[in-house]
């Protein structure tokens, strides 16, 4: 048995679209050609020539030259945008739809779940239909009859599971579509963006048994817009833009280098120094009072976007105060690509923090001798505070690469969580630990 | 990393033990098989292997179309009969009582109706075959499975209703006092030829369709032309020899003839001319099926 599960060399999938239809028409040109494209079409057709709904000159790639290969037990999260590709590279990969070129050769059986409750039907009970939907995605009737209580229990509709499902409340419905699905033990799993419907209980069940899933050494290959439910569930990660394969790898770098072309601003730097006067993410009333960003790290070396993991970052935030005071203060934010607020340094947390009257052009250092995020990248937010108001703010003034490192000094990169913490771990046998228990309960 | 790599290590140990479990899920064909995914060539195999593999599947799909079918009807299953006992009452009024036309010594509403049974099941076998891949477009957009399997589920559903009107055609020839005799036997051929016939025609049919949608529309139409081109209303021997054989053109001609013979006891055998239907019948089926899955690859993005 080969040690991939699946090898894709060059595919390309090749769709015909219709010419741009050219303004309104008139009813005239409606009825000339309601009455002549038909013999038209006929023509075509008999010259061996695709026909459909319009003239099929144009054509596009949807993917192409898509070279992969993914090894037995891992779970490949495919990201990308709306229109990149992903769902077309499923598609040929459970064999619904073939590639114009390239070849590809897959070592399992495969299970496809592109749509949840496929082909359920509404007249049907939810019993019937657990054993449609499960003969479709390719289960036994055996299989079915043996898990059929798993299911049921699964999607928690057992007083319902003889009412038509088109009884069922939309929850319900998708519960016992997932439930069905979930249970389909193929090789090589593929699945479609199912994970964004249902309610956020739900969903956290159907992530749970996606990971049991993969931990049974499972090949799974998963699109989701999730960027969390990716991250968490995948040990690789495959970015597609514009039909291409622009990155493999690591889950958690493929999700970055997704966020970065999502929502990098054309004006954000890579360099140390960041000029805040004109940057875009500024709301529009503020009167630009922030002028600078510096980043610095150990040693006074320049910080150019990357900083290892546990490294101390120094930054440097020039302003200008327009009139004299004495309240003022400054804020440096670490969010994550996804919006969240890691860590907020705020000059108010400083215990020294009397300044006395400033005026004029001023800078705030700020020290953080270990910045302890873990890898990956971080949106910086600047905000200048004055009489205890936020009067200018900068939103993603600078990104800053996380590198991995070896923090605690093991030899191992931590991996998951938002933070590294400095800890210590004790293993007692349990009567000691009775001895470390305050004293007044021993009695 | 090395904790990383640990964890693959963990991983891979509980792989070597998967296929063991694997198998005893009993997927179609424990052995893990390999796919390869290319375009396909202009005239792929057909693969009648793997429509066998999913067999289950087929099951499932007939089992649906039953269900489905007269569910919210008042009427139930009894539309099975209604439709063709209805056709013959009409028939035996203007053909029989008013058009006088032959029915070879047989009384004319059994004559009509012994035809009106295997035309009824190949009719809608035809119609609901010919619109299975539009009407499942869900399906075959979300789903791997052989395609043939639609088209054949729908003509193996439509059998139940042909059962229920052969139970009625039965009681008709006992109520008439026609005695059944061995010929019976051969019954089983000539259904079997009238669903090859609508096979053939729906692979044909439904494919085209896909791409075209005016088969939708033109299908009443031509099962209507296609229902006075078969000796439903009149007999074959109208026709005089080398005509009578060349007519077995139609498939359907061989069925109806062969109904006739092996139920009545009609007198004319359908010999040459059956076997003229039998040949077009599977010139039919076998091109038809070679068609259909040359189209089948874009089902998919058509739909």
């Amino acid at each position: 048995m080969s040690e991939n599960a699946i090898e894709l060399h060059k595919i390309g999938k090749q769709y015909h679209i219709g010419s741009k239809q050219s303004g309104h028409k008139s009813l005239q040109d409606l009825v000339t050609d309601a009455l002549v494209t038909p013999f038209r079409r006929a023509g075509k057709l008999l010259r061996g020539r695709a026909t459909g709904a319009a003239d099929l000159d144009q054509t596009f790639w949807a993917v192409r030259d898509v070279s992969l290969e993914v090894k037995h037990g891992e779970i490949v999260g495919l990201v990308g945008r709306n229109g990149a590709g992903k769902s077309t590279l499923l598609k040929i990969l459970s064999r619904i739809t073939e590639p114009t070129e390239g070849y590809g050769e897959i070592y399992g059986r495969v299970g496809s779940l592109l749509e949840v409750g496929t082909g359920f039907h509404p007249e049907l009970t939810g019993r019937e239909n657990v054993f449609l939907n499960g003969a479709i995605l390719g289960m036994r009737k055996a299989e079915i009859e043996h898990k059929f209580d798993e299911i049921v229990a699964f999607a928690e509709i057992d007083k319902f599971i003889d009412t038509p499902v088109k009884h069922y409340s939309s929850g319900m419905y998708v519960r016992l579509a997932f439930a069905v699905a979930a249970h389909l033990e193929p090789e090589i799993l593929l699945v479609d963006e199912v994970l964004s419907v249902g309610d956020a209980a739900f969903q956290k069940k159907c992530l749970g048994k996606m990971s049991e899933v993969s931990r049974a050494g499972r090949t799974v290959v998963f699109i989701s817009h999730n960027m969390a439910a990716v991250e968490n569930l995948c040990n690789k990660g495959i970015l597609l833009e514009e039909g291409r394969v622009t990155f493999s790898g690591a889950m958690r770098q493929a999700v970055d280098r997704y966020l970065q072309g999502v929502s990098r601003p054309a004006s954000s730097s890579r360099s140390h120094i960041v000029d805040l006067r004109e940057t875009a993410g500024r709301p529009p009333n503020c009167p630009p009072l922030l002028r600078r960003l510096e980043l610095f790290t150990d040693k006074g070396s320049p910080v150019n976007g990357d900083l290892r993991m546990g490294s101390p970052l120094k930054a440097y935030i020039y302003f200008e105060l327009p009139e004299p005071t004495s309240s003022l203060g400054a804020c440096l934010g670490f969010d994550s690509l996804f919006g969240q607020r890691i860590f907020t340094a705020h000059s108010l947390f400083e215990p020294q923090n009397v300044w006395g009257e400033r005026h004029g052009e001023q800078v705030f250092v700020c020290e953080i001798p270990s910045l302890t995020l873990v890898p990956g990248e971080y949106k910086i937010k600047v905000a200048l505070d004055i009489q205890n108001a936020e009067r200018d703010f900068v939103e993603d003034a600078a990104r800053l690469t996380i590198l991995e490192s070896d923090y605690y000094g093991t030899g191992r990169v931590p991996w998951n969580g938002l933070v590294v913490l400095r800890h210590q771990w004790q293993l007692c046998a349990a009567q000691e630990t009775m001895a470390y228990a305050p004293e007044g309960k021993n009695v | 990393m090395a904790w990383k790599s640990g964890a693959k290590v963990m991983r891979t140990e509980e792989e070597t033990q998967y296929p063991m479990a694997s198998t005893s899920s009993g997927l179609p064909g424990t052995a893990i098989p390999l796919i390869r995914i290319q375009e396909a060539r202009a005239w792929p195999a057909l693969k009648l292997n793997e429509l066998w593999d999913f067999r289950e599947l087929i099951y499932f799909l007939i089992w649906r179309d039953i269900k489905v079918r007269y569910k919210q009807t008042v009427l139930g299953a009894s539309w099975a009969i209604i439709q063709p006992l209805f056709t013959m009452l009409l028939f035996s009024l203007f053909f029989g009582r008013l058009a006088k036309v032959p029915s070879d010594g047989i009384p004319y509403p059994l004559f009509s109706f012994c035809g009106l049974v295997p035309w009824s099941y190949f009719s809608n076998a035809l119609t609901q075959a010919s619109n299975s891949l539009v009407g499942n477009s869900s399906l075959i957009k979300k789903v791997y499975f052989p395609r043939l399997a639609i088209p054949v589920g729908k003509v193996l559903s439509a059998l139940v209703d042909f059962g229920l009107a052969l139970v009625l055609l039965l009681g008709m020839t006992f109520y008439y006092h026609l005695h059944p005799s061995f010929r019976l036997l051969w019954l089983p051929l000539f259904l079997l030829l009238a669903m090859a016939t609508a096979l053939g025609a729906s692979f044909w049919l439904s494919a085209l369709n896909v791409r075209i949608r005016d088969v939708e529309q033109a299908l009443p139409f031509l099962t209507q032309i296609w229902l006075f081109a078969t000796p439903i209303a009149y007999p074959s021997s109208l026709l005089s020899q080398p005509w009578r054989t060349l007519y077995g053109i139609n498939p359907m001609v061989g069925v109806v003839e062969g109904f006739r013979w092996a139920l009545l006891g009609a007198k004319t055998t359908p010999g040459p001319m059956l076997a003229v239907s039998c040949l077009v019948a599977a010139a039919m089926l076998v091109s038809g099926a070679f068609w259909f899955r040359r189209l089948e690859k874009t089902f998919a993005d058509v739909l």
